[in-house]
């Protein structure tokens, strides 16, 4: 595992790399999740979300 | 009807239904594709014979690079349509993709960062590819700050379409600034035309995330496109009083 976690002594370069990857990546699609959440919820609150549009 | 897929997205409707059923799949197919590309990219793939273990960066960096160029290619198609046809969803779709882009290119030059110091010696220098690239991030970031620089957001809209449709010029000269200049970047080696250069251990995990970067990339377009839409429909709404 300390091998692993070393990289052959670049562990401090690559795992970094990853973890900005990770870490962008990652919050562009929680930021996005939550943000179409939000938007159905107001919509659904006005009555203009989908479901309502059909039934009208 | 010669583009019958395109035609059938033009409609924010029509969009909506079709997302809505495509997502979790798509959702689905990015979180496996991640995860196998990763445990390749970090547990199967050997060390390189040159770069050691620093090679697993290129898992991350390339396709990184490949797909935040191409979402820059799609940005400023969806800019034509925009100011040549007034395509009602392009404008929403470009707000949804400019953000991905932006992280994409990030991601790009920061793992390329991370790689360069132990390989090159250095974090980061002026040369035509390192540059281009950084040019790339900051159209991003400007078609973002311009299209929410309006309080009509149709003009917003179009004055980002104005910038992706000028800013297309850098993406010939990242791609092929590693051969017009003499760059400490090394050429291309998997985008050949006499096919790539690398052993099938490296250029398959590769691949992988490749296909896993492109996954995500298309999931969160769709995702935002739909926030956008419901967003547009709010504010129309509000002012008509609704």
């Amino acid at each position: 595992m300390g091998g692993f976690l070393s990289m052959g002594g670049h562990g401090a370069y690559i795992w970094p790399a990853y973890g900005i990857a990770v870490a962008a990546l990652g919050g562009l699609l929680i930021w996005s999740l939550r943000a179409r959440a939000k938007v159905q919820r107001e919509l659904q609150d006005r009555g203009l979300d989908r479901r309502a549009r059909e039934r009208r | 009807m010669a583009m019958p897929s395109i035609h059938f997205l033009a409609n924010p409707a029509r969009f909506q239904r079709f997302s809505a059923r495509i997502l979790p799949w798509l959702g689905a197919l990015t979180a496996l594709l991640w995860a196998s590309g990763l445990y390749m990219a970090l547990l199967v793939a050997p060390p390189d014979y040159q770069q050691g273990e620093t090679v697993r960066i290129m898992f991350v960096h390339v396709p990184a690079a490949w797909w935040s160029m191409a979402a820059y290619a799609l940005l400023a198609g969806l800019g034509a349509a925009l100011l040549v046809w007034r395509h009602p969803l392009a404008a929403l779709m470009a707000r949804a993709v400019a953000p991905v882009g932006a992280a994409y290119a990030l991601v790009c030059l920061v793992s390329g960062s991370f790689w360069g110091r132990p390989m090159w010696g250095t974090w980061w220098v002026w040369d035509a590819r390192l540059t281009s690239m950084l040019l790339l991030f900051f159209l991003y970031l400007g078609h973002i700050a311009l299209s929410r620089a309006f309080d009509d957001s149709e003009r917003g809209d179009r004055a980002a379409a104005v910038l992706a449709l000028v800013g297309v010029v850098n993406l010939p000269v990242i791609k092929f600034s590693v051969d017009w200049w003499n760059t400490l970047h090394q050429p291309a080696s998997v985008m050949k035309l006499d096919g790539p250069a690398i052993h099938p251990s490296i250029l398959t995990p590769l691949l992988v995330m490749a296909a896993a970067y492109l996954a995500l990339l298309v999931f969160l377009v769709l995702l935002r496109t739909e926030t956008e839409i419901g967003r547009r429909r709010l504010e129309t709404a509000a002012l008509t009083g609704r």
